[in-house]
């Protein structure tokens, strides 16, 4: 008889269903997975090192690079650390902008993440779905910041503007790509304001969601793809440092959120999907039920913002810049934006760790100021990173084709993992 | 029962500082609060024993690790301009400090944990200072799984040993890749770059060719509105 060996499998890091740039190194028995061996940072730039080099508002940027699926997510976490460092606190309104982008972000990486793990197990339709309202929303982010996904739009002390009164409109000039027709129906709700285009995406939004379930939910296919793959039990959960939907589908109603409420999340309302076997089945039900859920919360939040003007920044100009018309006409303005935007602003010496709950879990900011105008120490607590490490325990016993499938799970993206 | 004045204003933190206070007594270890958290610092001997406590402890319930990062603390409180003087003296071009760090102060480096407690839902963190020339710690993967790759990160970046880790190897650093880059000692653009080289037709490391520069330099101002001075607190 011949001898038998195992046979080592690269997988990426150039695969379309490696999400990025994981380098896996499998130990296969036949097709069966008996070692899996991520390799990572093949897109490690430096982040926390280069944040250390930086004043604190210039690393804003570098944030939404992370986890480039959850951009403002990331930053409204490290701009709460650097909050929290000099105890000041956003005004109410900006509490609930950055609840309502909070959750357009969640929509926004949900969808990428449906179509895209849709696409890996072979559900080809998915993606042009999620894609077509993903669009919309980034038309939001556009709409406030300028920038389609890396929006550095969250500031120490609240938010940069206020949400502006005018929704973009596509111009409407003939073309041999668009008729008319076409440009009315793009335009027909961009003819208000920003919200008004948010209510109108919130009130098309679940429609869509039961859509993508009718693809999905019942598909026998999808379903002998996810259904028993890659269990998870709740104490293996917790001891694998698990967060977000990936402790939740194992059965835990943890959410920040809910638990340790930040912004405005403590005055809207919204339930926590769990989910009961911890397989990457139950994964998509919490998922795709959080898409209903931040769909409510958005919608809560643009009630709020219509009736509630106010302030969107605090009022201190040693953290946040005056008003462009001041700085004008008043030299201590004029100072201050100088001082602001060369210098910065030093907190005092300290050290904080603030988490939220991003879409992928809790994604959290332990800072250290040593007093100056640049942090000491930034380190990023990716979820991602946590949930990867647990792919050899996942994929351990399952066949090849459904690594993909846990990768898929997982949710994963490099920016954040490799920093 | 007598009033007794709230440490942190918290009562579920007030219970958890009084638990440290009861189970490591007469022990060294400090308890510090700030932004609403709390820090335990504790030395490197026994901190496997202490991790186990503060898992399994009713009192506790950590069960969660959320985060392990290193930190290294030879630069802290340096500052590239000196605002005290700068109104007699004038100021200088920023020049990086790479020269001054502190390497072999032997509380140099600090493995921080972030704990969770999903059950009390309350978080700690303890933060573990490490000697400069020889840190090394043990490890803690044996209690919380998580921790074996952000162990082997904090190895990686910095250099911190962890006894007892079944694995470690460097994580996000490139294969071949020599010292620890988030040393403070370690410049921003490195030792080495790299090129494909036509002639040899493989890729080829050299020295940087990139001169280190300061864009903003590293100030540090007392400011009255936080009260105390920057650099006697955290660093203690």
């Amino acid at each position: 008889m011949p001898e038998i060996r195992n046979y080592t499998l690269n997988f990426g890091p150039q695969h379309p269903a490696a999400h990025g740039v994981l380098r896996l190194v499998l130990e296969m028995d036949g097709e069966v997975i008996a070692r899996a061996d991520p390799h990572i940072g093949l897109l490690h730039r430096g982040t926390e090192k280069l944040a250390e080099t930086k004043p604190y508002n210039q690393s804003i940027g570098y944030m939404d690079r992370l986890d480039y699926m959850s951009m403002l997510c990331n930053e409204h976490g490290y701009v709460r650390a650097i909050e929290r460092l000099l105890g000041i606190e956003a005004p109410i309104r900006a509490q609930y902008i950055r609840t309502m982008f909070d959750e357009i972000t969640r929509l926004l990486n949900h969808l990428l993440w449906l179509g895209t793990h849709g696409l890996d197990v072979g559900a080809m339709t998915m993606f042009l779905y999620c894609f077509r309202e993903r669009e919309d929303l980034m038309d939001c982010y556009e709409a406030v910041s300028g920038a389609r996904m890396h929006a550095a739009y969250y500031r120490p002390g609240g938010v940069y503007r206020d949400l502006p009164d005018q929704m973009p409109r596509y111009r409407e000039e003939r073309s041999k790509w668009h008729s008319e027709a076409d440009f009315k129906r793009r335009n027909e709700a961009r003819q208000g304001s920003l919200l008004d285009f948010i209510e109108d995406f919130t009130n098309r939004f679940p429609a869509y969601v039961d859509e993508y379930e009718t693809l999905l939910t019942d598909n026998r296919i999808w379903k002998q793809r996810t259904v028993g793959i890659g269990v998870v039990s709740p104490e293996r959960a917790l001891q694998l440092g698990f967060s977000g939907p990936m402790i939740r589908g194992s059965g835990f109603a943890w959410d920040l959120r809910k638990k340790q409420p930040y912004a405005a999340y403590d005055l809207v309302d919204f339930d926590i999907p769990v989910g009961q076997n911890g397989d990457c089945y139950d994964r998509y039900l919490v998922r795709v039920e959080e898409l209903r859920q931040s769909n409510r919360i958005v919608k809560q939040c643009v009630d709020w913002l219509r009736e509630n003007p106010g302030p969107v920044m605090i009022d201190d100009h040693k953290i946040a810049p005056p008003p462009r018309a001041e700085m004008k006409g008043d030299m201590e303005a004029l100072i201050h934006h100088f001082k602001l935007f060369t210098e910065g602003y030093c907190p005092p010496a300290g050290e904080v760790y603030s988490a939220v709950e991003a879409p992928k879990g809790e994604f959290g900011v332990y800072l250290i100021s040593d007093g100056a105008n640049k942090p000491y120490r930034v380190k990023v607590r990716a979820p991602g990173f946590a949930h990867l490490s647990a792919m050899d325990e996942m994929a351990r016993g399952h066949m090849l084709a459904d690594v993909v499938a846990i990768i898929g799970t997982m949710d994963i993206v490099f920016g954040e993992i490799d920093r | 029962m007598a009033y007794q004045e709230s440490r942190t204003g918290d009562a579920r933190l007030d219970a958890l500082a009084a638990a440290i206070d009861r189970h490591f007594k007469g022990t060294s270890y400090q308890l510090e609060f700030a932004c609403g958290e709390l820090t335990l610092i504790t030395p490197a001997e026994g901190w496997h024993d202490r991790a186990r406590t503060l898992r399994d402890h009713p009192d506790f319930h950590f069960d969660q690790l959320m985060d392990v990062s290193g930190v290294d603390f030879g630069a802290y409180g340096l500052s590239e301009w000196e605002t005290e003087t700068a109104s007699s003296t004038g100021f200088g071009r920023g020049v990086d400090q790479g020269d001054s760090v502190a390497t072999a102060d032997p509380r140099r480096f600090a493995s921080v944990y972030q704990l969770l407690s999903v059950t009390h839902n309350r978080r700690l963190r303890v933060r573990v200072h490490l000697d400069g020339t020889e840190p090394i710690i043990d490890s803690v993967v044996d209690l919380w799984s998580v921790a074996n790759w952000f162990e082997r990160e904090a190895f990686d970046l910095f250099g911190i040993l962890y006894r007892g880790h079944p694995d470690l190897r460097r994580i996000l650093t490139d294969y071949g890749f020599i010292g620890y880059p988030f040393r403070k000692d370690f410049p921003v653009s490195g030792h080495v770059e790299m090129r494909y080289d036509p002639e040899q037709q493989r890729v080829v490391y050299e020295p940087v060719s990139i001169e280190p520069r300061v864009l903003v330099p590293r100030v540090i101002r007392s400011d009255s509105r936080f009260g105390g001075d920057a650099r006697d607190s955290a660093h203690a």
